[in-house]
């Protein structure tokens, strides 16, 4: 039997299989280069970039809960021009699409990283973050309110040519809403979902856990919330959509697909196992061989209800 | 590298304390002592995430009959602290674990000729017995400085000694060694010409790295911290670096910047 055809389009990127990195859970890339064929994956995605290097919170910045983990990192970033000058220059030579994820503390400032990152050739397309739920600039503030999100959009959307996708935040009543909003502003695709802010208690202690009291979920134990999610979108909204959330493995990935998911992003999964994405791309392609599916995407959005 | 290891041994060396034996690939024996492993307990989701350990040791075990591989393997020593290493404690003999090692930036053991002091506070003896073993292998004149609460947290001391070493313990309750704190005994041999190298809780730590720099003695301090990744993707264990501040902010990963830094790198303060 031939291979199975991996390859998906996103919002005009051929992914050579839909398995691309979460941003914040894979540095810049070159920090995987030992565990993983960087060109093994569909596309990576960096880091959220500002306008200027971020520091991040205090510590501690992270906890492990059941199934999952809590973090509070803040947003640490290099900054715009160290990740020019420091970091693309090695994901240049990576044929892999980059696409890099950015975020502003202003909205002026979200349209002047938008724009900088549209001269680079390097940068296949942007990822919008309105979802952070560990800063109050540069994420959640855009990401709670639809009249805020659109803006943003708009804003990054006149910045760039580039292909655009917005992250989308869990932390919302009705993320349909939110989803309808992006699109309508001009989203080229949507990737969901941002973490679940939650919190953890050290009971002896009397004091939170984290030092920024709250933190966002992630891993295994938020991918029910997710696919559902995913799902939700798909029937509202006529874009590409990424589903994101606790993929650990093959079979969660394809889940998402089903979903109505062109592509999915692995996260928290490269924590416990660095060559995770490269793993759940070969084991989405065995599936296939297994269940004689001659094309992957013949799966996104095929769910019976 | 991630590899499968089986356990060997897994020995309570002291109440709650436990000496853990795993065979290893042979490229582990270019560990470096101060370098560390991040350990998978079990395949399931909880707990999650890995855990990081200093290497205790690393060494060779000769094939038992002729004609046989000789094995490589690697040693931890770890307290039960919380889930994971309740589960850790409760391995056997024959059962997997799954490790991501080597990592980490070693101790830099600088030149020769001088006295290397060590000193370790609790669990932070973990990393110091490898150390020492190469130290002593290099002819270093090796002094060991062990602390803990009670006679239970000071752990493997006759191992130190059997390589040769000079141990120092002191106890809070004096249940061993002297009483008080084991910074106090090290003070009394703190002489230009010498190297620290500690490893233990953070207050003990700062204790010896603001002593050293009164001495003017240089010191290496090994740290500890709550990390997802340790390949310096997750920044969630990070530390000021000793220009941070708020306006200049300057975070240190313990995973790929350490765990081992120079103690003039980090903000003690």
């Amino acid at each position: 039997m031939h291979r199975p055809d991996m390859t998906v389009e996103l919002a005009g990127i051929t992914l050579r299989n839909p398995v691309m990195t979460a941003s914040g859970t894979f540095g810049y890339g070159a920090e995987f280069a030992e565990h993983l064929d960087l060109e093994s994956i569909g596309a990576l995605i960096t880091k959220g970039l500002s306008l200027r290097p971020k520091a991040g919170n205090p510590t501690p910045r992270i906890v492990e809960t059941p199934g999952g983990m809590l973090n509070a990192i803040g947003l640490q970033n290099v900054g715009i021009d160290a990740f020019i000058t420091e970091k693309l220059p090695y994901l240049a030579k990576v044929n892999t699409p980059v696409i890099a994820n950015l975020y502003g503390n202003t909205l002026e400032e979200y349209g002047e990283v938008a724009s900088r990152l549209d001269a680079l050739p390097g940068v296949a397309g942007v990822e919008v973050n309105i979802s952070c739920p560990n800063v109050k600039q540069g994420g959640i503030v855009f990401g709670t309110d639809p009249a805020a999100a659109q803006e943003v959009v708009r804003l990054v959307r006149r910045n760039t040519k580039k292909p655009m996708i917005v992250k989308l935040s869990p932390n919302v009543t009705d993320v349909v809403v939110m989803a309808k909003a992006c699109a309508d502003a001009g989203a080229d695709a949507l990737s969901l979902i941002n973490t679940l802010t939650g919190m953890a208690i050290d009971l002896d202690r009397r004091r939170p856990v984290l030092a920024n009291v709250t933190g966002g979920l992630s891993g295994p134990a938020i991918k029910p919330v997710a696919l559902r999610m995913v799902w939700q979108v798909a029937r509202a909204v006529k874009l590409p959509l990424i589903g994101i959330g606790g993929i650990m493995n093959g079979r969660d990935a394809l889940e998402f697909l089903l979903a109505g998911a062109s592509a999915v992003q692995v996260g928290t999964a490269s924590f416990l196992d660095p060559g995770a994405a490269q793993r759940i791309a070969a084991e989405m392609e065995q599936y296939l061989v297994d269940h004689k599916i001659a094309a992957v995407a013949s799966l996104i959005g095929a769910l019976e209800v | 590298m991630q590899f499968k290891s089986m356990v060997v041994s897994n020995v309570e060396v002291s109440p709650g304390y436990f000496r853990m034996r795993m065979t290893a690939p042979k490229e582990l024996e270019k560990t470096l002592p101060g370098q560390f492993l991040m350990l998978k307990v079990s395949e399931s989701i909880d707990p999650l995430l890995r855990r990081p350990f200093g290497f205790f040791d690393v060494g060779v075990l000769p094939a038992e009959y002729a004609g046989g591989a000789d094995q490589t393997y690697a040693e931890i020593l770890f307290k039960v602290v919380g889930k994971g290493t309740k589960m850790l404690s409760t391995l056997h003999h024959g059962d997997l674990v799954d490790l991501l090692a080597p990592l980490g930036k070693p101790f830099n053991p600088g030149p020769g000729g001088e006295e290397k002091l060590l000193v370790g506070g609790g669990i932070g003896l973990a990393p110091l017995y490898y150390l020492a073993k190469e130290l002593v292998a290099k002819g270093e004149k090796v002094r060991l400085f062990a602390g803990g609460r009670n006679r239970d947290d000071i752990l493997c001391i006759t191992e130190f000694e059997r390589l040769g070493v000079e141990t120092y313990v002191s106890t809070d309750d004096g249940t061993l060694g002297e009483s008080g704190l084991v910074t106090e005994v090290l003070e009394r041999h703190l002489a230009p010409g010498k190297r620290i190298f500690a490893c233990g809780p953070t207050p003990m730590l700062r204790a010896v790295a603001l002593m050293a720099e009164r001495h003017q003695v240089p010191c290496q301090v090994s740290m500890e911290a709550y990390m997802a990744c340790g390949v310096g993707a997750c920044l969630g264990c990070v530390l000021p670096g000793a220009a941070h501040t708020e306006e200049t902010p300057d975070y240190r990963c313990v995973c790929k910047d350490g765990p081992v830094f120079d103690s003039f790198e980090l903000k003690w303060s």
